[in-house]
């Protein structure tokens, strides 16, 4: 009992993090349609701007406390991803818009590859560790819960509440929404459409950024080809909650997280990834548009 | 002539008790339906009703929640098409279909998209592929032959020139065109025409005819078609039926199914104030009445309102009460309304209808008081009451008739104009609604008396000038009818909606006019059947459809035979 | 005269207006790329001899780079758009004197093509010699082809079934440990391997297809690339039979049809049979023609299909699912068959690549080749099979070609490494492509059958299917 419940924090833990970046792949694809397949390496470039931080802080001031040093990381990594997603947006989706459905999907696979390489090529192909920035471990019941899976999953919840604010409360969330439903309407009720996707790409970056942190701070290293494992694990999670739905995406996250860590715990280590793909490939097939997706209704 | 027709009348398409539920919402309630073989069977009613989600039960893009719908093939076998895949309905029961929002294969090219439509022949012929990949088999042979009959369709669709050209290139009416023509090429027994006018231009829409009943005397293809366009309905279709929220509310051919009032409600889609005028022109305080107290805001006038304007005026004649129909959710179909208001109007002894009427009133419309005022000199004048009892005399228009006929005078022939005016008014509907003096003057004519509609009549001058400009010369020239009669002999009326042509509406309007046998109708001349036809808006149908040998024939049987006969009769 | 004047001055007033315009870009642009590389370039992080992460400061770096990207947005701005522009308007005033015969080249351009295949390591062999000539033939000749067939099968499921698989290497893979695994474990001959191989992988696309039948769109993407991935993880982690990451060696070589063999050991090794020289490159000629002929079965099978129902189907399938059913086509089945017939020919190329490496690992199936091919297909023009061909050539050969260039060291330093931005400039150009031309390289569509005169088709009419 004490292991499940131990698997199912290992869980939560994880299902945090894919879920963050979930709701990346998922915004996007609620407004534009597209699959933004550079996510994944967003969120690794969030990580490497987390770590380079982290060396300059330590580097800098020598000893820095570690809420400060994990705020000013994920500050930093935030304005970085929402740098790089705002302007992969701008050069090489945007001009797609409206174009064949296919093309902007090739120019993402195009800057994934060009992502990871470019990290590769100038922060070179080893792994990059880091010390441990919190090791505190609490015992709750005979349950071990390490500080690091208590951060995450506060910063998880809050920023998910933040998010949930932005988007049914505010007039930007709103005009998200607007866009969502119907771009050329929105655009002729004065919503400035550019705009509201360029803010979708920078608020979906800023929350890959966080877990690209939480990610370095919990694994304590992290590597150019990162991108792409969470990224394709985070990007299930979306289709499996329902791609387009961001509590999907939430639950969907949460969901991979805890068949990965059941998984490897009562079964297969080696087969867990296999484990949350056949588990994906089984739900879309009873339900072809996710756990929470609308239906696509097939007008005929 | 009948006989003929039966021959080769047997049902091609036969459905029964069809339902379709999505979540809670019925689509379809039980319907029940038939397109005989050699027809074209036309599935109209107004939008939301349901059609196109018949159609996709029928070609198998939906399971039906309940129901069977029977394809009986040329030689006799018959398929549960509920049960079948789509694929196979077209491939093994022959049914073709068309879709409302065209679905061409845009980037092939229109011999291509043709060619897709011989799919399963070719398949055969290239022997799963296999032989046709080694260059075995028959497969040039049939390809060819593909060729030809893509040929054939596309000179048949004019659009031969255009065969090498991409099918998304088309124009909008080409593309109707090449639709049909691509289902034709599957060579169906059925084929399924979700709205092939829609969007075309009358010169289009005339081809489209053409190529329709081509299709119906050369093809062998039977049509069962959606369409809003009523000239294409009215031109071409054998048989109509008529949905309005899932159900069916008339069956029939084209022209007794366009003067259906509850065709013509549903139709209209018309607000509650248009229903009423409706009914006042059908003439039924009740449902008035009843309209009043249960408003029906949930449903605005359908956007295809303007389809049937022209025929409200133009002709009321047979409908068919007899056929089956489900109420749906209470005054939500305004064909119901219609119907509610018959029963009504049966069960309740008018008398007891108008002190609530007068208390209805006030609320109903501002100009209150010559409703009001009218209302006593209604009671003295009044002393029809072997009229009264039936429900006939409540057309509060033709009460105003009533009074020109029986006394001849000249001066009420504003009033008559008014009648006739209500007439029109349904069609004109949508502008003059607003108009609270429309009301009034149908709330006091309801009332009955000419007395009481004299204070009414300059209002609805004002109101309808035209009408009523057009109107006292029709008075004029149409003089009263020779024959007519108080009352019923023995109290009891023939049942005149035997004769074809003349419906309930036109029953009652008759009765008003003291028109109630037969051998009344038998014994007209002339100048009664200009009469009439002034008074029911006719013109030429009388003679045309020979009211007076009908009703000679019905006069010597004598008696009053079930409805459902003269119906088998029909078509 | 006056008029000249302030014309002149309008002119000149356009011209310092677009040049202010360029240079507010160009600094935007410098900003910009400070803001994306002052990290990553700026500071490069690498382990020190305590094996710690240590931060090394690259500003000059990261100087030129921010100028690069100032200087190019400026140029571009200042000069390439005003010039493109330029053309574009003297292009549109010149008088349409399009002749409707296309020039020689464009008209012969699949003929010329195949000759110059055929003829290409004669040519290699003719100037670089028979050692010289290895490189050119496997690392381009055969590397392309390779891609070129793998592109064409699945070409099949995309370009002609708009089915969007992000997982065909799978197929691939199951091409290749066929051949592997039944070659090493039973010594059977690569002819009769070859098609087990393809039926194998056939058999693959249909049961992987079948529960995915019912998905559309970017569902049935993420399900394939699932696929993908479960194919490549059961190899590495079935380790009693696929040897794990370690992959499997010693896969035997193919022989002519037995007739003699490529081994130097055996008897009837080819120059021991032709009586010449020793050399490697001999069975690397084979396998350029070897797999030059599989490339051209493909085509073959691909184009006649294409004038089959079933390819009609396809092709009706990518525009229409829904008319498609309406016709009675039985689209479950043309799903199916479209996938097998792709996974096919990715069987056949997996067999094939297992023969010319003599070895197979799970490292070579990773989702970057499904993105690598599905790249080639959508810019060569989904559906054309001489877009596809030129796309191949482009986007491998020149990366490929890369490694050759060994003289940048000379600009940029010896430890200079080209290979390294291979992939690199492999993303970038799959963007800058698809941005230039979002179409692929052929956009039009050849029809299938014609009544008066072929008319291509535009590619403004066609579909990319939906599922």
């Amino acid at each position: 009992m004490e292991y499940f419940v131990q698997q199912l924090i290992n869980g939560l833990t994880l299902g945090s993090i894919y879920g963050l970046i979930a709701i990346g792949y998922t915004m996007v694809y609620g407004i534009i349609g597209m699959i933004n397949f550079a996510h994944g390496d967003i969120f690794m470039v969030g990580a490497f701007g987390a770590l380079i931080t982290f060396l300059v802080l330590v580097g800098l001031f020598y000893s820095v406390p570690v809420v400060v040093a994990l705020l000013v990381m994920m500050i930093v990594a935030m304005l970085l991803t929402s740098l790089y997603n705002w302007t992969i947006e701008k050069v090489a989706y945007r001009p797609l818009r409206g174009s064949f459905r296919l093309a902007p999907l090739i120019t993402a696979i195009g800057m994934s590859i060009a992502l990871s390489n470019f990290v590769q090529v100038t922060q070179g192909p080893r792994n990059k560790p880091i010390p441990p920035m919190i090791s505190k471990v609490y015992d709750v019941f005979g349950i071990s819960i390490s500080a690091k899976q208590i951060v995450i999953v506060v910063v998880t919840t809050a920023l998910l509440v933040i998010f949930w604010y932005l988007v049914n409360k505010t007039s930007l969330g709103r005009a998200q929404r607007a866009c969502e439903q119907d771009r050329k309407m929105a655009a002729l009720l004065g919503i400035d459409v550019d705009k509201t996707i360029s803010i979708t790409f920078i608020m979906g970056a800023s929350l890959a950024a966080v877990a690209g942190t939480l990610y370095l701070m919990y694994y304590g290293v992290v590597v150019f080809s990162d991108g792409f494992v969470p990224g394709v694990k985070a990007f299930t999670a979306a289709v499996l909650g329902g791609i387009g739905s961001i509590p999907g995406a939430v639950l969907g996250g949460l969901l991979i997280g805890f068949i990965e860590s059941m998984w490897s715990a009562y079964f297969s280590i080696d087969y867990k990834d296999v484990a949350a793909f056949s588990i994906l490939a089984i739900v879309l097939i009873f339900l072809p548009s996710g756990l929470m997706g609308r239906p696509e209704v097939e007008k005929v | 002539m009948d006989e003929a027709a039966h021959s080769m009348n047997d049902p091609i398409l036969k459905v029964e008790h069809l339902s379709m539920k999505f979540g809670g919402l019925v689509a379809i309630g039980d319907l029940s339906f038939e397109a005989r073989r050699g027809e074209i069977t036309a599935l109209i009613g107004p939008n939301g009703a349901g059609k196109t989600t018949v159609f996709n039960c029928i070609t198998g893009f939906y399971k039906p929640s309940e129901g069977m719908i029977t394809l009986t093939r040329k030689g006799g076998e018959q398929l549960l098409l509920e049960r079948m895949p789509d694929f196979r309905i077209t491939a093994k029961a022959k049914v073709a279909r068309t879709f409302q929002n065209i679905r061409l294969f845009s980037g092939m090219t229109v011999l291509e998209n043709l060619l897709v439509a011989q799919h399963n022949k070719l398949m055969l012929a290239s022997g799963f592929t296999v032989l046709g990949l080694l260059g075995l088999g028959t497969y040039k042979a049939a390809s060819a032959e593909s060729i030809e009959l893509a040929k054939f369709w596309l000179e048949k669709a004019n659009l031969v020139d255009r065969a090498d050209d991409p099918a998304g290139d088309l124009s909008y009416g080409a593309q109707r065109r090449l639709e049909i023509a691509r289902a034709m090429c599957t060579e169906p027994e059925l084929l399924c025409l979700d709205e092939p006018a829609a969007g075309l231009n009358p010169r289009e829409s005339a081809a489209l005819n053409l190529m329709l009943n081509d299709i119906k005397e050369n093809s062998g293809a039977s049509i069962l078609l959606i369409e809003h366009d009523m000239s294409v309905v009215m031109q071409i279709s054998d048989h109509v039926v008529v949905l309005e929220y899932g159900r069916k509310i008339s069956d029939g051919d084209p022209i007794s199914v366009k003067a259906d009032p509850r065709v013509i409600a549903a139709y209209l889609g018309v607000d509650d104030e248009e229903v009423e005028e409706v009914l006042v022109e059908v003439g039924d305080e009740q449902v008035i009445e009843q309209l009043d107290a249960e408003p029906d805001r949930a449903h605005g006038p359908s956007d295809s309102s303007s389809m049937m304007a022209g025929s409200v005026s133009d002709t009321i004649s047979h409908s068919d009460d007899y056929g089956e129909r489900i109420t749906v959710s209470r005054s939500a179909s305004k064909a119901d309304q219609v119907d509610r208001r018959a029963a009504k109007a049966a069960s309740t002894p008018p008398v007891t209808a108008e002190p609530v009427k007068v208390a209805k009133a006030p609320g109903k419309a501002k100009t209150v008081k010559p409703a009001a005022s009218a209302k006593p000199a209604t009671n003295v004048s009044r002393p029809t009451a072997a009229e009264k009892t039936r429900p006939a005399t409540k057309a509060a228009p033709a009460y105003g008739l009533t009074g020109t006929v029986t006394s001849g005078k000249p001066a009420p022939a504003a009033k008559s104009g008014k009648a006739a005016a209500a007439k029109p008014s349904v069609a004109q509907a949508a502008p003059a609604k607003p108009k609270a003096s429309a009301k009034p003057a149908a709330a006091k004519s309801v009332a009955g008396k000419p007395a009481a509609a004299k204070p009414a009549a300059p209002k609805a001058a004002a109101a309808k000038p035209k009408a009523d400009a057009k109107k006292p010369a029709a008075a004029k020239k149409a003089p009263a009818l020779s024959n007519t009669l108080k009352a019923p002999r023995g109290g009891k009326a023939d049942r005149l909606i035997l004769i074809k042509g003349i419906g309930p509406v036109n029953e009652k309007k008759l009765n008003q006019h003291g028109i109630y046998h037969f051998d009344q109708i038998a014994a007209w001349k002339k100048a009664d059947i200009e009469a009439a036809e002034a008074y029911l808006a006719f013109d030429g149908r009388i003679e045309r459809e020979d009211w007076m040998r009908q009703a000679k024939e019905l006069a010597k049987q004598g008696a009053t035979k079930p409805a459902a006969a003269k119906r088998g009769g029909r078509k | 005269m006056a008029v000249n004047t302030t014309g002149s001055e309008k002119a000149a007033n356009a011209t310092s207006n677009v040049f202010n315009n360029a240079i507010r870009e160009g600094l935007y642009a410098g900003l910009i790329a400070f803001g994306l590389f002052v990290l990553l370039v700026g500071l490069k992080t690498d382990q020190n001899i305590r094996n710690e992460l240590v931060i090394v400061q690259r500003w000059g770096l990261l100087a030129i780079m921010v100028a690069i990207a100032a200087v190019g947005r400026f140029a571009y701005i200042a000069y390439l758009v005003p010039e493109i522009e330029r053309r574009r308007r003297a292009k549109a005033a010149a008088p349409v004197a399009v002749s409707d015969e296309e020039s020689f080249l464009k008209r012969n351009l699949n003929t010329i093509g195949l000759v110059f295949l055929f003829l290409f390591p004669v040519i290699v062999v003719m100037t670089s010699g028979l050692q010289g000539s290895l490189k050119w033939i496997d690392n381009f000749g055969i590397q392309i082809l390779i891609y070129v067939m793998l592109a064409w099968g699945l070409n099949i499921v995309v370009g002609l079934a708009g089915l969007l698989d992000l997982g065909y290497v799978a197929f691939y893979a199951v091409g290749a440990y066929c051949y592997a695994l039944l070659g090493t474990e039973f010594g059977w001959s690569f002819w009769i391997l070859l098609p087990a191989a393809g039926a194998m992988a056939a058999m693959w696309g249909i049961i992987l297809g079948f529960p995915v039948l019912r998905l559309r769109g970017d569902y049935l993407a993420i399900v394939t690339l699932a696929f993908g991935e479960i194919i490549r993880l059961v190899l590495i982690n079935w380790r009693e039979v696929t040897n794990g990451v370690s992959g499997i060696s010693g896969i035997p070589k193919v022989s002519f049809f037995g007739l003699f063999t490529f081994n130097v050991s055996d008897p009837n090794y080819i120059a021991k049979v032709f009586d010449i020289p020793t050399s490697g490159v001999y069975y690397k000629i084979f396998l350029y023609y070897l797999i030059l002929l599989l490339c051209l079965l493909t085509a073959f099978v691909t184009m006649r299909l294409r004038r089959m129902p079933v390819g009609r189907a396809w092709e009706a399938l990518r525009e229409d699912e829904i008319a498609c059913r309406s016709l009675g086509i039985n689209t479950t089945n043309t799903k199916l068959t479209a996938f097998a017939i792709g996974a096919m020919f990715g069987g056949f190329a997996g067999s094939f690549f297992a023969a010319r490496q003599g070895f197979v690992s799970p490292e070579s199936f990773i989702f970057l080749e499904s993105a690598v091919i599905l790249a080639i297909v959508v810019l060569g023009g989904m559906g054309s099979l001489t877009g596809i061909a030129i796309a191949a050539a482009v986007m491998i050969g020149g990366t490929e070609i890369l490694r050759e260039m060994q003289f940048l060291k000379l600009v940029f330093g010896p430890s200079f490494t080209p290979e390294l931005y291979r992939m690199l400039l492999f993303g970038l150009a799959m963007v800058v492509v698809m941005v230039w031309k979002p179409r692929g390289f052929v956009g039009s569509r050849e029809p299938t059958a014609f009544l008066y005169k072929r008319k291509a088709v535009s590619s403004a009419f066609t579909k990319e299917g939906h599922g």
